[in-house]
């Protein structure tokens, strides 16, 4: 084996930090409105802001509304705004903060509220219904299907993506403009759309939803949905810019689209992680 | 009673959205059925999103040695021979076409150099035969699933909650429950329920399981009718989080120790080869050249002790910690940092590397992490028929975590992914033809939904004030004590008897607010389940008098051979448990003949 870490074992002290009490402001209410409320929590050593939610809920707010699933950033389901920046909460640790501050939580903006921290995101099921789906080409003679790391690499980067939906709360197109979602489809969706895309075994015609429907041409490429990627997928880099330049290429030069599907390799730029 | 419900009809509804249901509502689909899918989360965000390693399948692709007949040996073995044998091999069989038809439909697995698909190294498997995408398999799994499923049109009621199953007579006639966006209810008429609603981890404290795992497949099958068996069979998953505590149970995958992570006791020793149990001593390593060399040269060498199958590696790491011999925060090391290089290690494993610097501040390219056993699988459940996925009920169907069988006493890693993909399948084949032949929709009988309805709304009129949170944490500290990992007689009387005090708590359980959106109401329904589950599992673990697999009792601590010979049976009777010792399925001699080969 090439070089390893030495000394990997360092049994610490088992010292358990005293608890710190912090002021949790948390957003309750529904569609027909609602209010910051101020709830006093004692905060134990380790604990993520969704740890926090959890006792508060179990022992000051039994109805207090919050999606979960997981606790460990692989499902994407506890968005919120963690005094204004979104953020998974399960990943949100609390020692980022100072003792005695106010934490405040509210659900995330570009999405309907329904109850507390919970939203309606059904906007992003829809929009993935209208993306025509993965068709592959035939196998190999053997029937075998034969695909190399290097040329799947950009698209499992893609399927990293744990529909959190973060990256479309922070897309300006959408989270200042309610009317564009009826004609954009939003950073989620183009990544998704960019996996297929660039799936080396795909062979479905995606150019008229990319130059039409699902509004590429809007995103004028800030990145705020790249720095707010949980996976640290690069969702402009890696995924919009290269398909900008394909809708303005393909969409005008059917041979170049042709080509690129037959050959089942993009040889574009990004960055490969 | 007035309260108002939709009704929606169907042929075929799917209960759960992780990766059996999701596999069952596509093929019910495909088959002509009308289908729905129907799922506490949002579509997506099921169990299966969070499994890591990778799915079992002999593809032969890295090791060409391996084909069924192999699997099916591992499965049965590991399973400490109480598994179904006709489900193991049915499982072992058509695990390799699930997973390429997972490709057919544009999964993206690591690749070998030869551009097939890659296989990694996990417990109790004799070759490396885990499909897998880094450490986060379920994810590729479940999206491949669910963009498939949307693209076949099938409908999903998403954050709805079942509560009930209903019958016209001997057979399914429907399905009741509620919405928990607005609190309202909603019937589902249909020919055929698949149960896919995965394990009951949440009645134990330190787990890996999210909130969904609240027993509520097992519960309601029982309600209706139907059979469980093999409930005592718990598995701890050896390899959990154990610091700091917010995470304590969060899973660290198997693949850990595939791509060549050991575990150490404080003083640095792999005290996994003092673990080696006559059963494995044949196929295992007893010294560390040789089970270093076993990953590159399996021809040659035998499996490290590291990757014996999971029971047998928690009993190990709850030995070491208790004699003295853990970790600061009572569990063992698990160090890759001084095995593997770094880069390796971070491509290998990016979310274990990700999730423990993030939560723990360890950067585990650098340190060992501290883990100990969590709660992470139940091989019991439902009882099936092996070919069609059928419980004892007609009209209903179960696959997954939920249904028992497959994985005997104890489940190998990888062979979950696979179990939900295979018999996914079969369920949604069988449940789709069962359907088809039942002329029209049964009836369902307005008093069983007015007795629900009821049922439902009982919380809000309570007035003892018990909190359902509490009442939880009660739960999962009786379970955790007294029907954890190792178990004894008094223990699990003693859980018994707090299960019944529970219940009668759970009768004055009082939910404050409103009924949208309401976490709290939810629990408290969730409960019914969990107690229920928990029930079965102490009563199951009471009846059987010896150790095997994820059942140890440190009152009867060897394996019995005549208790390997039976299921323990759990099935309703005037409202209350009936347990039976009932025979195996007997293993035919041709797969016999596999068990008394040399190894």
């Amino acid at each position: 084996m090439a070089t390893v870490a030495e000394a990997p074992i360092q049994p610490a002290a088992p010292a358990v930090k005293p608890p710190q009490t912090f002021t949790f402001r948390v957003w309750r209410g529904d569609q027909s409105g609602g209010a910051y409320q101020d709830y006093q929590m004692q905060v134990d050593e380790g604990m993520v802001v969704l740890d926090v939610i959890h006792r508060l809920q179990a022992t000051q707010a039994n109805d207090l509304a919050v999606r979960w699933n997981c606790k460990a950033g692989k499902c994407g389901s506890c968005s919120a705004e963690i005094n204004g920046k979104p953020r998974l909460m399960c990943m949100t640790r609390m020692d980022l903060f100072e003792a005695g501050q106010t934490i405040t939580v509210s659900p995330i903006k570009t999405f309907p509220v329904i109850r507390d921290l919970v939203t309606d995101v059904s906007f992003n099921f829809e929009r993935a219904k209208e993306v025509p789906a993965f068709k592959p080409k035939p196998p190999d003679a053997d029937g075998k299907r034969r695909m190399y790391q290097e040329d799947i690499d950009r698209v499992q980067e893609f399927h990293k993506c744990i529909e959190c939906f973060l990256c479309q709360n922070v897309c300006h197109v959408i989270r200042d403009h309610e009317d564009n979602k009826q004609s954009f489809a939003g950073p989620r969706l183009f990544v998704r759309l960019a996996a297929l895309e660039m799936h080396p075994l795909d062979t479905n015609d995606r150019r008229e939803l990319l130059k039409h429907k699902a509004g590429l041409g809007f995103c004028n490429i800030t990145k705020c949905c790249s720095e707010v990627c949980p996976e640290h997928i690069h969702i402009t880099d890696n995924a919009i810019i290269p398909l900008k330049e394909r809708v303005v290429t393909e969409y005008y030069d059917p041979f170049a689209w042709i080509g690129r599907k037959l050959s089942g390799k993009d040889r574009r730029g990004g960055i490969v992680e | 009673m007035a309260e108002p419900y939709e009704t929606h009809e169907y042929d075929v509804i799917v209960v759960g959205a992780g990766g059996a249901g999701l596999r069952a509502a596509v093929e019910a689909s495909s088959e002509g059925a009308k289908t729905a899918l129907v799922c506490k989360s949002l579509l997506g965000k099921a169990h299966t999103v969070m499994a890591e390693g990778g799915i079992a399948a002999a593809l032969g692709n890295v090791w060409p040695e391996d084909n069924w007949k192999v699997h099916f040996r591992d499965t049965m073995r590991g399973g400490k021979m109480l598994n179904n044998w006709r489900m193991a091999q049915i499982h072992a069989q058509e695990a390799p076409d699930r997973v390429l038809e997972l490709e057919e439909w544009g999964a993206l697995f690591d690749r070998t150099k030869e551009g097939l698909i890659l296989q990694r190294d996990f417990g109790g498997h004799r070759y490396a035969r885990l499909a897998h995408v880094g450490d986060r398999t379920g994810l590729e799994m479940i999206r491949t699933l669910q963009q498939h499923a949307v693209h076949k049109g099938i409908d999903v009621f998403m954050e709805f909650n079942i509560q009930r199953l209903l019958k016209d007579g001997d057979k399914i006639a429907g399905a009741f429950g509620y919405w928990r966006e607005s609190g309202t209810f909603a019937l589902f008429k249909c020919k055929a329920v698949i149960l896919a609603t995965g394990g009951i981890g949440k009645a134990w404290k330190v787990t890996s399981n999210s909130w969904e795992y609240t027993g509520d497949g097992p519960a309601m099958a029982l309600n209706a009718g139907a059979e469980l068996i093999d409930m005592e069979m718990v598995q701890f998953h050896p390899t959990g989080m154990i610091w700091p505590p917010s995470v304590r149970g969060l899973l660290v995958t198997e693949g850990v120790r595939g791509d060549g992570g050991t575990l150490r006791n404080a003083s640095g020793e792999r005290f996994m080869f003092n673990y080696i149990p006559d059963f494995f001593r044949s196929e295992t390593a007893d010294n560390e050249p040789e089970a270093d060399a076993w990953y590159t040269d399996k021809a040659n060498n035998r499996r490290t002790p590291d990757l014996l199958p999971r029971d047998e590696v928690a009993r190990a790491i709850n030995s070491e910690s208790k004699s003295g011999r853990g970790s600061p925060h009572g569990g063992v090391f698990l160090d890759i940092a001084s095995r593997r290089p770094a880069d390796y290690i971070q491509k290998r494993l990016p979310s274990m590397y990700h999730q423990f610097k993030e939560l723990a501040n360890v950067d585990i390219t650098k340190e060992a992490m501290e883990i100990g056993p969590t709660c992470h699988y139940v091989m019991g459940g439902v009882r099936v028929d092996a070919d069609t996925t059928a419980t004892t009920v007609k009209g209903l169907f179960a696959a997954g975590e939920v249904a028992a069988g497959l994985h005997g006493a104890n489940r190998l890693g990888g062979n979950s992914l696979s179990d939900l993909l295979v018999f996914g399948r079969r369920a949604g084949l069988h449940a789709a033809h069962y359907a088809n032949g039942v002329a029209s929709l049964p009836d369902v009988n307005p008093e069983e939904i007015d007795f629900s309805i009821q049922t439902m709304l009982k919380p809000f009129s309570g007035t003892g004030g018990e909190n359902p949170y509490a009442i939880h944490a009660d739960l999962q500290e009786c379970m955790q004590q007294n029907v954890g990992l190792i178990r004894v007689e008094p223990e699990l009387k003693t859980a018994l008897d707090a299960l019944q005090v529970l219940k009668q708590r759970l009768e004055k359980v009082t939910v404050v607010g409103g009924r949208a959106y309401n976490p709290g109401w939810h629990m408290a329904l969730d409960l019914h389940n969990m107690l229920r589950v928990s029930e079965c599992c102490t009563l199951a673990a009471i009846e059987r008098k010896e150790s095997r697999g994820g059942h140890t009792r440190d009152d009867y601590p060897m394996a019995d051979p005549q208790w390997g010979k039976v299921n323990i049976v759990i099935r309703p009777k005037n409202g209350d448990l009936e347990l039976s010792q009932e025979p195996l399925p007997e293993m035919p001699a041709e797969l016999k003949e596999l068990f008394e080969e040399a190894h």
